[in-house]
């Protein structure tokens, strides 16, 4: 609590905390200015002039659309996994006390603490190991792990500021288990799960470090990208594809704060 | 929320117990909650605990076999051979070439950081302070590969940074640096400058959330007690302010460490040819497919990690994140 009103900010934290923000805007900008360039050959500034002929050329691009597809696929299934276990795990840990339990939150955030290229390794030695050739399903295996973190984070946060005396109450009033979850539990945490499996969709539709050791042959729209920054083959079509990148990932961003945004938890503080 | 739907079932004071499956089930539950919380457990505890938990001891196990030089199989037998390996002239230089890249990310991190978070949490306030934690949530959550490309751009030698300078007639001091040995290179874009450039950009918010949340800690009349007692800002900002963000600015460096260490992406997009740790784990498991010494690399950062954590914690940085 301050004493006095609204104190302004200093000429210079003002300017540095400007620059700062610029810093970290700045270069997102230009992608949108890059997709209309002319220019096909180089990264030449200012660009030559301005045209829309690289949507259309990307937008019958069949291997773009492949790797859009499948990344949209390995995302929402990922999603529903993590959805389904950082509940689970989220609910188990915040409604009581049990030997074991910092150990869990320890295991659920690890996969996200140690660099994605530990997870990436080792599962791929584990998948050499057990003989399992690569899939759809690998892919999977390695996004579900990493996601589950986000949705665990959002659902404690939210079953913290639930008071339990609600579940009390409930079955005082002859609701049955089933009853209560569906009926008290679920609309009570059903935002924070939708912010939670937003943030999982968004981490896994841009996920390539993992990846690239679990996919094998299989493009995801990272992996594309990822192809095209090492060996540019059309960089008019990827300056197209980064730019709706970015919008595609923006949206699920703005609709989890919405969604979180009166609570005391950071919906992003996860990744 | 839930009363006009119970009400219509309870007519009677005392509900008769549920029937079927679902009945029985319920009162199972209710009667034993260790078994509910049990079944609650198994399916995250089972996927995290087998699949992830096993992938990596499988992965510390091979750290420990070794790969036979003239067949280039892999020889299933314990042995510390491989990290005596990790301890060659040109291996050692990739960790320390990696923990000082490391160590400088964090560090500018830091000093970019603390004005947005200050302002953010001591002078933002409505709509303002939504703005800035927006601004902050979006380039975090922004793909990963687009901000890399993005700065592939700006750092081209054809590219908007070239421009700018030369509109600004200051050519003279890029082509300086870059003559600089270490530092410098044919243009920023293969240069290491270029690679702790991105580094910083792309770790940056990882800093500014942990130390806003210390900072949001801090009550207001604290500072204002201290320039009352006659301390210049200055003073304030080394005795006050920055003690009190410490345990903020560990917690985020945390993940710029972290994340510089295991990356390979950025330095082998933007930057020269001589090699992080990251890299030299995709290339000794991918071309070379020494899996061994790949499992030893990544003992490094983990070990490393497992020391930061340590210390983090002892100086109370958990309680920040």
């Amino acid at each position: 609590m301050r004493s006095d009103g609204s104190p302004s900010a200093p000429l210079g934290l003002k300017i540095a905390a400007a620059c700062g923000l610029l810093f970290l805007h700045l270069p997102i900008f230009l992608i949108f200015v890059y997709a209309f360039t002319t220019e096909e050959k180089s990264f030449a500034w200012p660009p030559p002039g301005l045209t829309m002929q690289w949507f259309a050329v990307t937008w019958n691009r069949p291997d773009v659309w492949e790797a859009l597809s499948l990344s949209v696929r390995v995302a929402a299934i990922s999603t529903l996994v993590a959805l389904v276990l950082g509940t689970l795990c989220a609910a188990a840990v915040s409604r009581t006390r049990f030997f074991g339990r910092e150990t869990i939150s320890l295991l659920v955030i690890l996969p996200i603490a140690l660099p994605g290229i530990i997870t990436g390794i080792a599962l791929r030695s584990a998948f050499s190991l057990a003989e399992i050739p690569f899939s759809f399903w690998t892919i999977v295996l390695g996004h579900a792990t990493f996601c589950v973190v986000v949705v665990y984070n959002n659902a404690v946060a939210r079953f913290r500021r639930t008071s339990g005396s609600m579940i009390e109450a409930s079955m005082d009033l002859g609701a049955d288990g089933f009853q209560t979850f569906r009926h008290v539990v679920l609309p009570n945490i059903a935002t924070a799960l939708l912010a939670g499996g937003m943030l999982a969709f968004a981490l896994s539709f841009d996920e390539v470090i993992v990846t690239t050791f679990t996919a094998g042959q299989q493009q995801t729209l990272p992996i594309w990208m990822l192809e095209e920054l090492i060996r540019p083959r059309q960089r008019p079509v990827t300056n197209v594809v980064a730019m709706v990148v970015v919008l595609v990932t923006l949206l699920p961003i703005l609709v989890a704060y919405y969604l979180t945004r009166d609570g005391d938890q950071i919906a992003g503080s996860g990744k | 929320m839930t009363i006009v739907a119970l009400n219509s079932k309870s007519a009677s004071a005392i509900l008769p117990r549920g029937g079927g499956v679902r009945g029985a089930l319920s009162d199972l539950f209710w009667r034993k909650p260790k078994l509910l919380l049990l079944l609650m457990l198994l399916p995250p505890v089972l996927w995290l605990g087998i699949v992830y938990v096993g992938s990596l001891f499988a992965l510390l196990l091979q750290s420990f076999f070794s790969i036979d030089e003239f067949s280039g199989l892999i020889n299933r037998q314990f042995t510390l051979k491989t990290y005596g390996d990790l301890l060659q002239a040109a291996n050692l230089d990739i960790i320390l070439r990696t923990v000082t890249m490391a160590a400088l990310v964090t560090f500018a991190s830091a000093i970019i950081a603390f004005p947005i978070a200050y302002y953010a949490a001591r002078y933002a306030r409505g709509r303002w302070k939504a703005l800035f934690y927006l601004g902050v949530m979006l380039p975090l959550w922004s793909s990963y590969l687009v901000k890399i490309y993005a700065w592939k751009l700006i750092l081209a030698k054809e590219g908007i940074l070239t421009w700018l300078l030369a509109k600004l007639h200051l050519l003279w001091l890029l082509d300086g640096w870059l003559s600089l040995p270490v530092v410098g290179g044919n243009s920023l874009s293969v240069s290491s400058t270029g690679t702790f450039i991105v580094f910083v950009y792309v770790w940056l918010p990882f800093m500014i959330l942990p130390v806003q949340a210390a900072l949001e800690r801090v009550p207001g009349n604290l500072v204002e007690a201290s320039s009352d007692l006659g301390a210049s800002p200055g003073q304030t900002f080394r005795n006050v302010l920055f003690p009190l963000a410490l345990p903020g600015i560990v917690a985020g460096s945390i993940f710029t460490f972290s994340l510089t260490l295991g990356d390979y992406i950025i330095p082998q997009i933007i930057g020269t040819s001589r090699l992080f740790i990251g890299q030299a784990v995709y290339s000794q498991q991918g071309t070379a497919g020494n899996i061994p010494l790949a499992a030893a690399f990544t003992v490094v950062p983990i070990v490393i990690m497992g020391l930061y954590l340590w210390g983090a914690k002892r100086m109370g940085a958990f309680d920040a994140l």
